[in-house]
């Protein structure tokens, strides 16, 4: 781990560097799945999308027995309803996505050339409605991630393939991710990577801590604790508020750039969305 | 005029600290040891101030995380006070990769709070 910190701190301090001689998005791909699976030599690489209960007899049992009954089909339902209801001026949501929207939850993220920045299937979403004269949805929880809870399940069982075109805004969108993930921030001074890649597997006081491997392949996601169906940006800004550090806005530049660096991170794994969590 | 509790608790204050000063009472003096590592303990124990144990394990505490070693024989390992203190006020100068949280550097507890702490851990 220490070998992943340095190299942020490396190009850190020289700043911004030309595309060719950072250190290249498959070279870190490598590294980081290289440090997990060593790390848990017994974890099938797809496993990992199973998150804490691919490292965890015991919470598994009890999780394979929610996943019987699973809390969130009936957000599946519902954004499958609203998937298929008419806006006002007759359109659907198929009409803003290939192949009619089923099994594109694939395509995201990805990093548009046209509009310069990420794009998320959340985002996709509100300018599907706003283009046809809807107002936007809200980003962390409700109806749009029911929506994307459907969306995600009609994707089940792809494999995750994040592409980072050598394309420098690309580049620097992804780069700009890894920093965010490997920053010190808050008055409790952590990285994601502290809990997730350092300690993935310790306990911190009786929650056992998830490798960073996996983290987005299953969301949105029905959490216990929540009582409902949250987005990937609802969590960041959980885990950012866990160390006090101020969290950033669902769908701003710096979580849409978290969430393409992680999601490549987990390039190889199955899409296994909605996810179920304590 | 009967007097307060507290002139009477004040008084005998005063009187301890002149024994203390003479060197002939340590009763007084251990007493006020032993608060000040309960209260080091409190904040130590705070899942809103201290938090220690959701890295280390140490006696008395509870669902102990196991992020951090566990804290045993500290006076024996830290015969220089001054360096365990450091190790709580900003442990990322004994370790630039450190998780745990710089205490004092970051304002997560107070210099007082802190010295509390110290006192508490060394118990240990
Ligand atoms: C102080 C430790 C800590 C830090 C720092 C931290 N997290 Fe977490 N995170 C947790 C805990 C505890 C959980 C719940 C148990 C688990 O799944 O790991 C969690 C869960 C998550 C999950 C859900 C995993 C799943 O399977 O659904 C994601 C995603 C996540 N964190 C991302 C992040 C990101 C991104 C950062 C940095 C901005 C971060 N975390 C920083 C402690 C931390
Ligand atoms: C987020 C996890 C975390 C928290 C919270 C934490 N520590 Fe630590 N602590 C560590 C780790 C990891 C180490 C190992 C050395 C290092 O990385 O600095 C450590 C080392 C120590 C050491 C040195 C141990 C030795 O054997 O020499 C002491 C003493 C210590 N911590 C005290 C505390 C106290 C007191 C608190 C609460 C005020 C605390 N820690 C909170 C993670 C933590």
């Amino acid at each position: 781990m220490k070998k992943l910190l340095l190299i942020t701190a490396v190009i850190g301090a020289l700043g911004a560097v030309p595309l060719i001689s950072q250190a290249s998005p498959e070279d870190d791909l490598k590294a980081f799945q290289g440090y997990f699976t060593e790390r848990f030599p017994n974890v099938p690489l797809e496993e990992f999308a199973n998150g804490v209960y691919a490292i965890d007899k015991a919470s598994r049992e009890q999780w394979e027995a929610i996943e019987e009954f699973p809390p969130y089909e009936i957000a599946i339902e519902e954004g499958e309803e609203m998937f298929n209801t008419p806006f006002k001026n007759g359109k659907t949501y198929a009409s803003c996505f290939r192949n009619g929207g089923i099994g594109i939850k694939s395509d995201y993220p990805y990093y548009d050339i046209e509009k310069g920045r990420v794009e998320t299937l959340a985002s996709a979403i509100n300018e599907c409605r706003t283009k046809n004269g809807e107002a936007p949805l809200k980003y962390m929880k409700g109806e749009l991630a029911s929506l994307v809870a459907y969306m995600a399940y009609t994707t089940r069982g792809q494999i995750v393939d994040i592409k980072i075109p050598f394309d420098q805004r690309a580049r620097d969108a992804y780069e700009d991710g890894k920093r965010f993930f490997y920053a010190r921030r808050g008055q409790l001074n952590m990285s994601c990577a502290h809990c997730h890649v350092d300690n993935a597997g310790n306990k911190i006081r009786a929650d056992l801590l998830s490798p960073a491997l996996g983290h987005l392949t299953h969301f949105p996601v029905y959490r216990s604790k929540w009582g409902s169906l949250g987005t990937a940006h609802r969590r960041f800004s959980g885990c950012n508020k866990q160390v006090r550090a101020l969290p950033f806005k669902a769908q701003s530049p710096e979580y849409r750039n978290l969430e393409y660096f992680m999601t490549y991170m987990s390039n190889g794994l199955p899409w296994n969305g909605p996810g179920a969590r304590k | 005029m009967r007097k307060s509790a507290s002139s009477t608790l004040a008084a005998a204050g005063t009187l301890a600290l002149m024994l203390g000063s003479l060197a002939i009472a340590p009763q007084a003096a251990l007493a006020t040891e032993a608060s000040v590592v309960e209260e080091g303990k409190a904040i130590a124990f705070d899942r809103k101030k201290g938090n220690c144990l959701a890295c280390h394990k140490m006696k008395d505490g509870t669902l102990e995380g196991n992020i951090g070693p566990a804290l045993v024989n500290m006076a024996d390992r830290y015969p220089d006070k001054k360096r365990l203190r450091e190790q709580i006020w900003d442990a990322t100068r004994i370790n630039p990769y450190t998780i745990m949280p710089p205490y004092g550097k970051h304002k997560i507890l107070t210099e007082e709070e802190l010295d509390k702490v110290v006192e508490f851990i060394y118990t240990r």
